[in-house]
């Protein structure tokens, strides 16, 4: 190539543009659209976890004021297909019929019951109230291990088995084989404890009909426009020209809004019945009933060591709570994290069995890192406690056992090829920057005196795999979907850039970065460049954002895009010029001509050469716009080293963390300010499952923590100043040498602040504390240990 | 989160409040700052008939001193009582109590008067009023009536104001000179208490010559720890308070659920009563 980009945007830590609107709700929310003669659509609920419908009868309802009509699963049944799962993990995989609304029978506590159609949403919630419902109650289905007895009552009847797949990875020497040369074999249970994702913006839905062409728009607050308009289309029939599907700017996901919802087809199925424009809109307590949980497993992991803490073998059986349904790709959760188990490190044997189940509760699915949190908890707690079974310190153990930064690339024993990365430098650097030394100390001298009030490190030296990509992996993985993404670049006549992409931001910032990235190779300003997304009719390629993939796998697609717009414009250039292409130099948008620097054309002239055509020869096509769809040979692999320590009241058994330092390797950072950023809400999110959060059943299988009163987020009142810090290592996969960093934070924090908490109690005795490590547990840990 | 139908009144002073509630008689709730009634129409918790906004009467609002007596009109914000100058002069546990209520937001919407009304056992104030041995004074059909705050906490969510009768001021006695303490153990900054524990102490020549113990949350209502009381008075150290601590949790009946069991809370109450007296006593 003659001539580089000047790079002036990537790697700077810009303002994001889109924050002017979204902090001043300047925008569209879905929520916030009004269309002449909305109605509004509200939803009946089953407030039992498993029941038979005996009788469903919304005819008082449709006594009430304002309400325009009213539907019974049974009304609907027959214009609404099955809910997809596009993640069928294995060929005898049981896939039960979800059908949008229960017809026959509600199988958690939120099954959608009944509907109401009313002129504004008070009238819709309170004629809810007179639709009449018979339950024939019968039995809930909670616990992970009994629903696999062989006379365990069924979630799904017709399928004679709870058991919904079992998916193996055996990779290496037996376990049994290495089991027999060890010298240290730790076994542990681990609980991963359901999580509520509760995404700032509440999921809402708007359906716009145009009766004349049979054409509807969807408005919804979704983070899968794109995979959306497909599925609305096989599940409500109405063909796929005929839908628009429109993400507006939306309030978070975390991967709650990577799905197909029941209330998308219905609210698309009532708006077609009525021929009018409907919104749903869920409250914050239907969001915790009905939108998908995360996590929700049960670990059973065993690892097997050398005398010296040299790893042998690692063995894994997973209870994975499907939920009462399979809804997008919530059986292939699990099995994301199923490669991550060995993490960074050497071994011999690896043996992974995962067995998903159903049960009476809200289906789970993706939830921020999806797998690879609940495989990186594992690895990371059985880490500490094997260095302690060895008298090793935490990191010694993992020196003596990660992938040295010269033996990349590296094809670990689950099968992933990690390209790059750089454990040690990351570990040094977060040492020096937490003052590890001196906080051992501390600890050692509290010990030492018997303190009331006891200090703990945690480790968590991370990996993952992220970048949602390649296509041949997935169809191996038996998902439905390949792994790619779009970008088109419109160079407009006045030089302005408009990026088309395919990914769908709910908070990421692509619209800065994306722009960042095209003013560089484009050598236009950042101010010059919009990007449009999220609307099948201006976007109308795309797989979405999750996954961590955005900037990996879209933001190369506009890479590359912009460089083929370079390419085409050295063609026009080249004939304006009166040169050769070979001649030509391009830089900071501008072409010249080697030697004679004052022939020059900018790439916002050309684009205006193109528009007029006035002047091109036969051959040359009147546009310099292209498009690009990327699907990368491999996954990316962020990495890094978190350390936290906590104080832990050994008498009230409340944590307090004194410090948090971590120091991640997302490779190139585009924007150093929205990395920064990712990753303080990522720890959050992390720190919220160790300390706080968890989506609590009882007996009869009713979610007793249905409110934000019960359901604990913390906020920033809650948290400590993080001090983050990165090193850079790129990754080859994609030519910018981004990773990617919206679950890092997630992923690598959970076991740093357990291991944190146990490492404080363990001279009293402690081993474990269950997830979430409320003060109650803590406190009863201590006491067990003492008495 | 939509609440159910209900009738509005916005009365436009005392008197005309007290007649809307009497005319309306058991289906009529008081709306102030509405930080509890409203989450309780939006779960649909709550079904009254009517609503009746004392949010627009000036003269429930502000703090005035009479005599030995604070008098705090019922109207008046958490943020205006912990910002008040003569609260944190005469009633620095009130001052310091009211800091840890909920976040910013709510302190400047919520009110003290409705706080106490809405007489549920884990708020902070209902233990602090009756920590300070508060009055609280009623206006009703029949006129003004004060009740003593031992007197005003009936039973869960349930004071003793009648459905005509309007909760108007808190007299609050003057603490100065006491050591004070409020010592509130919560999961989340915004979360209510587990426990909370609020303690007065006034110390004489080295020992404690009186102790008031409030708890909240150990019950259906805020209850006073008299064992730890008595034992306190006299205390002359460390040693001697620990030993009354370790009575706060007799005579209290805590509920279980989702963030603690009972078991847990008489153990928080033990602890957090010693802390909150030795710092009070400024003896830790």
């Amino acid at each position: 190539m003659t001539g580089q980009a000047v790079e002036r945007e990537v790697g700077r830590p810009r303002l994001r543009k889109e924050d002017a609107r979204l902090i001043t709700g300047q925008t569209n929310w879905t929520d916030n659209i009004q269309v002449a003669g909305l109605t509004h659509l509200a939803i009946l609920r089953s407030p039992m976890a498993h029941a038979r419908l005996t009788r469903v009868d919304v005819s008082p309802a449709l006594r009430r004021p304002g309400v325009l009509a009213a539907f019974s699963g049974a009304d609907l049944a027959e214009g609404l297909g099955s809910l997809p799962c596009a993640w069928p993990v294995t060929e005898d995989i049981v896939l039960p019929d979800h059908p949008p609304i229960a017809v026959d029978e509600v199988r958690y506590a939120g099954d959608p019951v009944a509907l109401v159609v009313a002129r504004d949403r008070y009238a819709a919630a309170d004629a809810l109230e007179a639709i009449e419902v018979d339950y024939d109650p019968l039995p809930p289905v909670l616990d992970l291990e009994t629903a696999l007895a062989p006379d365990a009552p069924l979630v799904h009847a017709d399928k004679g088995t709870n058991r919904c797949y079992t998916w193996p990875l055996v990779t290496g020497e037996t376990f049994e084989a290495v089991r027999d040369r060890a010298e240290v074999i730790l076994k542990r249970r681990y609980h991963q404890q359901r999580l509520i994702p509760n995404a700032m913006e509440p999921r809402s839905v708007v359906v716009t009909p145009l009766a004349a062409s049979g054409e509807y728009t969807v408005y919804s607050a979704t983070q899968i426009p794109h995979i959306l308009r497909i599925m609305l289309s096989m599940v409500t029939g109405v063909p796929e020209h005929k839908l628009r599907v429109i993400a507006p700017d939306v309030g978070g996901g975390f991967g709650s809004k990577l799905q197909v919802y029941g209330e998308e087809a219905l609210t698309l199925a009532v708006a077609r019945k009525l021929g009018r424009p409907v919104k749903w809109t869920e409250s914050r307590s239907e969001g915790a009933l009905a939108t998908h949980h995360g996590r929700g497993m049960i670990q059973d992991v065993e690892i097997a060591a050398t005398g010296e803490g040299r790893l042998l073998g690692l063995k894994v059986d997973l209870l994975a709570d499907m939920g009462a349904y399979l809804m997008l790709v919530t059986p292939g959760i699990p099995i994301l994290g199923a490669f991550m188990y060995p993490a960074i490190y050497k071994m011999d044997a690896y043996a992974f069995h995962c067995t998903g189940v159903f049960t009476t509760r809200t289906p789970t699915d993706a939830y921020r890192g999806a797998g690879r949190p609940e495989a990186t908890f594992a690895i990371e707690r059985i880490m500490d406690e094997l260095a302690a079974e060895l008298g090793l310190d935490p990191i010694e153990l993992r020196r003596r056992n990660w992938i040295r930064h010269e033996e990349f690339p590296y094809t670990g024993i689950a099968g992933l090829t990690y390209d790059s990365g750089d454990y040690e430098a990351a570990t040094d650097k977060a040492l020096a920057l937490f003052g590890y030394d001196d906080l051992r100390a501390e600890q050692r001298e509290r010990n030492r005196r018997g303190d009331r009030v006891r200090l703990g490190i945690g480790v968590s030296t991370y990996t993952e795999m992220c970048g949602l990509a390649p296509s041949r992996v997935l169809r191996d993985l038996r998902y439905a979907a390949g792994g790619w993404e779009a970008a088109s670049i419109r160079m407009l006549p006045t030089g302005k850039v408009e990026v088309v992409t395919g990914t769908s931001p709910h908070g990421q910032g692509h619209e800065t970065c994306w722009s960042q990235i095209a003013a560089d190779v484009l050598g236009v300003p950042f101010e010059d460049v919009e990007v449009l997304h999220g609307d099948t009719k201006a976007a109308p390629q795309g797989m979405d954002t999750y996954g961590s993939r955005s900037l990996a796998v879209g933001g190369e697609a506009v890479h590359r895009a912009a460089r083929t717009v370079v390419e085409k414009a050295r063609k026009v250039a080249a004939h304006l010029l009166e040169a050769s292409e070979q001649d030509l130099e391009f830089s900071g948008g501008v072409f010249s001509v080697k030697g004679s620097p004052e022939a020059r054309r900018t790439i916002q002239e050309i684009a205006f050469e193109t528009f007029t055509n006035h002047d091109l020869p036969d051959g040359i096509e009147p546009t310099i716009n292209a498009e690009h769809v990327v699907d990368p040979e491999n996954f990316s692999y962020p990495h890094g080293t978190h350390l936290c320590a906590v104080e832990v009241d050994t008498e009230t058994g409340r944590t307090r963390i004194r410090s948090y330092v971590c120091v991640d390797d997302v490779g190139r950072a585009v924007n150093p300010m929205i990395v920064e950023g990712q990753v303080h809400g990522g720890l959050a999110q992390g720190i919220a499952q160790a300390l706080y959060e968890e989506a609590v059943y009882d007996d009869e299988g009713n979610l007793v923590t249905g409110t934000l009163a019960d359901y604990l987020v913390p906020s920033a009142a809650d948290l400590p100043d993080f001090v983050t810090d990165r090193t850079e290592t790129p990754a080859t996969s994609n030519a910018l040498g981004v990773k990617g960093v919206g679950e890092a934070g997630t992923i690598a924090s959970t076991p740093a602040v357990v291991n944190a908490v146990v490492d404080a109690l363990r001279p009293l005795g402690v081993h474990d504390v269950r997830m979430p490590c409320t003060p109650e547990r803590v406190w009863r840990a201590v006491k067990e240990a003492s008495a | 989160m939509i609440p159910p139908a209900f009738e509005y009144a916005r009365p436009a002073g005392v008197d005309e409040a007290v007649r809307t509630l009497a005319c309306a008689g058991e289906e009529a709730k008081v709306l102030a700052g509405g930080q509890s009634l409203l989450p309780l129409l939006r779960l649909r918790l709550a079904f009254p008939e009517l609503v009746v906004d004392v949010g627009r009467i000036p003269e429930l609002r502000g703090v005035r001193e009479d005599g030995d007596t604070l008098v705090i009109g019922a109207l008046t914000t958490h943020h205006a009582v912990l910002h008040d100058p003569l609260v944190r002069r005469h009633a620095g546990l009130l001052a310091a109590a009211t800091a840890t209520v909920a976040d910013p937001a709510v302190r400047h919407l919520g009110t003290l008067g409705g706080s106490l009304a809405h007489a549920d056992p884990a708020g902070d104030l209902p233990a602090v009023a009756l920590a300070l041995d508060a009055e609280l004074v009623v206006a009703g059909p029949r006129g003004r009536r004060t009740v003593a705050a031992r007197e005003f906490f009936v039973d869960y969510l349930q004071s003793a104001l009648t459905p005509d009768e309007l909760l108007v001021e808190v007299r609050v006695p003057k603490t100065d000179g006491w050591g004070f303490h409020y010592e509130k153990f919560h999961r989340v900054a915004q979360a209510w208490a587990i426990v909370g524990v609020a303690a007065l102490v006034r110390r004489d020549d080295g020992h404690l010559a009186e102790a008031r113990v409030a708890l909240a949350n150990m019950g259906s209502t805020p209850l006073r720890a008299t064992a730890t009381e008595e034992a306190l008075t006299g205390a002359d150290g460390p040693g001697a308070v620990a030993r009354a601590a370790e009575r706060a949790a007799e005579g209290t009946r805590p509920a279980r659920d989702v963030s603690a069991s009972p078991e847990y809370r008489e153990h928080l109450a033990r602890v957090l009563t010693r802390r909150a007296v030795l710092t009070a006593g400024e003896m830790g």
